[in-house]
């Protein structure tokens, strides 16, 4: 599985760029989905089995986009000024690295800045590439890059950019291949345009009309020096997330995933985070309504270049995503 | 080939000057109606008051265009009597309340005049000059005895539409140039596809009205035609400008994403192609925040496919802008040169 975390978070496809992850999850699920589509957004919809008598038609939604930046002018210089695609701060931008869908590599620098004790704007910050003129500069208006930052393997962490999300895909993908008979037609959707808005998960979940929906997504956590209070620790197993920034969890969901993880022995931590939110939260509101809740892997340092995941609780979710749709639903 | 003459100028000239702040479009939703009445096959308007019509194409495998276009404008409501003419106000949209004090107003369906009062600058002292007046301290004043107006009337600046050669001022050019662009593109529909017009309400407020707008349409793709701002003037200290959003004279402004959208990939590229090879100008919007229609249409249901489109004007959202006609004739013959390439095989690759 690590083969294919590396794989994933090694690819270069921020929000509404997602072409080049399309390809990369859609050549690892063609041999396990009964049925693959692509929507009007970019969404790889993947279809795993049909409904049994007392089955649910089940949306699972992990999305396949990052953060990253977007050109809005090259001076004459050759430097390249940016906005952001995502929760991006500058804190995490300054001396890091980034790489445009087309290959360019780039550095990110800063304006001098009168106060040193600051952090820049966003408008303060740009991209060198090397060039030294507006017409030597390979990069164009509106072209977009991503942190690069190779993926590391620590045994029992594992560090990359992007695990916000592709932790997420791998979990889903793990889950088509491990799984061994569902009464579910379960639909795994790969999402576009989370981190802008949860866009992709809103247009798929009307095209997929589904009776239950997950998200598999990264959530904070509170482990790590003077952090924000958080209940949730690496290590300690994935979370089942009660309420976040934008929804609140259905609560039988949340009963259903907290029954099964006791009764398959497996870790699982409660979740409530003060900020952010997930595609579940696009999933509840589509349509008529649908009652939806998300497996969160516990990350540190979300949204920066290195974003790190525990070995053991992303087992854990695949164990507990895998027992969750082997069985009927009652909620 | 249909372009943008004296006749169009007309209709934005009475267009500007109609007063269709958002939720209260009716002004302008009357004379675009009667614009469209002998040139759509299928006119209604909507629940919350948009403009739906549908001029269906010719020929075989059509795409379903929307193209949609705001009718409301920023500007205020009166929300309290104070007496004596005076009415407390807030602001309805996005505007600057340094851009408040001092200015005429209309008032209500029948443009009552008015003004936000200022303090003469003789009764301010030297402190007083160095702050903002608050909204709060702001109040419309309409004479005394005039019943007329009443809390809950709109009121926008009393501008007048002007042309100089090949400069227009008026107010609302957000999105009234928008507006007449496509009153023309449906009374020019190329036969190559399905147009379904929106005119839209409430979009200064939260793109409300396309929401709906493209619910009801369900279209294959979408298209917004808007007015951007410029901030194009020279930066101080012989700095490069890098953020004037568009700059007037280049052309209309195609948007690569904003606050809402992403756009479509693939339709950036088709227009793009399209004023390549036709030899229209066109610039690129610099990416960030601002939105349009687009971002509530793209939205819709299970997705659509959408760009915006916006022709670039100086000082939006204030009392007067300022837009240059080659821009407007620019927009309308690159959107009009678009639609007529447009097959189904644009669709045939995969987003991205």
């Amino acid at each position: 599985m690590k083969n294919l975390i590396q794989k994933l978070t090694e690819t270069f496809s921020p929000s509404g760029y997602e072409p080049a992850i399309r390809a990369v999850i859609r050549d690892e699920v063609k041999p396990l989905a009964d049925e693959i589509r692509v929507d009007a957004l970019g969404n790889l919809i993947t279809r795993k089995g049909s409904k049994a008598k007392n089955g649910k038609r089940i949306m699972l939604a992990g999305h396949m986009d990052e953060i990253g930046l977007m050109a809005t002018h090259i001076d004459e210089h050759g430097f390249i000024r940016f906005t952001g695609l995502g929760g991006i701060r500058p804190l995490a931008l300054i001396g890091g690295r980034v790489r445009f869908t087309d290959g360019t590599p780039g550095v990110i620098g800063s304006d001098r800045l009168t106060d040193p004790s600051k952090v820049p704007t966003l408008e303060q910050c740009f991209i060198d590439v090397g060039a030294s003129s507006r017409k030597d500069c390979p990069v164009k208006l509106g072209d977009v890059c991503a942190f690069e930052r190779p993926f590391v393997d620590l045994g029992n962490r594992m560090i990359a950019k992007s695990m916000d999300d592709r932790i997420g895909c791998a979990v889903m993908i793990e889950t088509m291949r491990t799984l061994k008979a569902s009464p579910h037609e379960l639909y795994f959707v790969f999402t576009t345009q989370e981190e802008v808005g949860t866009r992709g998960a809103s247009t798929s979940a009307f095209g997929v009309d589904p009776d239950l929906g997950l998200s598999l997504d990264v959530t904070g956590t509170g482990d790590t020096p003077k952090a924000s209070k958080m209940e949730v620790s690496l290590g300690l197993g994935p979370a089942v997330k009660i309420k976040d920034g934008g929804m609140l969890a259905d609560p039988r969901i949340v009963n259903w995933m907290i029954r099964t993880a006791e009764k398959g022995k497996i870790p699982y931590q409660r979740e409530i985070l003060e900020g952010g939110t997930t595609d579940a939260r696009a999933i509840q509101v589509a349509r008529a309504g649908v009652p939806a809740g998300c497996l969160s892997i516990p990350s540190r340092y979300i949204h920066s270049p290195s974003e790190m995941v525990d070995t053991g609780d992303v087992l854990g979710a695949v164990k507990l995503l895998v027992a969750l749709l082997s069985s009927p639903v009652d909620l | 080939m249909p372009s943008i003459g004296n006749a169009q100028l007309k209709l934005l000239e009475k267009l500007c000057n109609a007063c269709a702040v958002s939720g209260d479009e009716g002004e302008v939703r009357g004379i675009v109606l009667e614009e469209i009445k002998n040139h759509a096959d299928d006119i209604k308007v909507d629940a919350l008051g948009n403009i739906l019509a549908r001029r269906t194409g010719s020929g075989s495998k059509r795409l379903r265009v929307m193209l949609s276009a705001h009718m409301d404008e920023v500007g205020l409501m009166l929300v309290g009597d104070d007496g004596e003419g005076l009415f407390r106000f807030e602001i309805v949209g996005g505007i600057d309340v340094r851009h408040l004090p001092g200015k005429a107003v209309l008032v209500g369906k029948e443009h009552l005049p008015g003004v936000i009062g200022a303090r003469p600058i003789h009764l301010t002292t030297a402190e007083e000059l160095k702050h903002q007046i608050p909204l709060d301290d702001l109040r419309i004043d309409t004479g005394p005895g005039d019943s007329k107006v009443k809390p809950g009337d709109r009121a926008v600046f009393a501008t007048r539409f002007q042309r100089n050669g090949p400069v227009i001022i008026a107010k609302a050019l957000d999105n009234r140039l928008g507006v007449v662009t496509l009153v023309e593109l449906i009374k020019n529909s190329p036969p190559n596809i399905d147009l379904l017009a929106a005119f839209t309400v409430q979009e200064e407020i939260g793109m409300r009205g396309a929401k709906v707008a493209a619910y009801s349409f369900n279209p294959d793709l979408g298209i917004a035609v808007d007015a951007t701002p410029s901030y194009d003037l020279p930066d101080w200290e012989g700095e490069e400008n890098f953020s004037y959003n568009t700059k007037l004279g280049l052309g209309p402004a195609i948007y690569i994403g904003d606050r809402d959208i992403l756009s479509d990939p693939r339709l950036v590229r088709w227009m793009s192609d399209t004023s390549k090879a036709i030899g229209i100008p066109c610039q690129f919007r610099q990416p960030g925040s601002g939105g349009t229609d687009a971002g509530a249409i793209h939205r819709a249901r299970a997705g659509v496919p959408s760009l915006s489109v916006s022709v670039p004007h100086r000082y939006s959202h204030t009392a007067a802008s300022i837009a240059r006609l080659d821009d407007w004739k620019n927009t309308f013959a690159l959107l009009h040169a678009a639609l007529g390439r447009l097959t189904p095989a644009i669709l045939a690759s995969e987003s991205g």
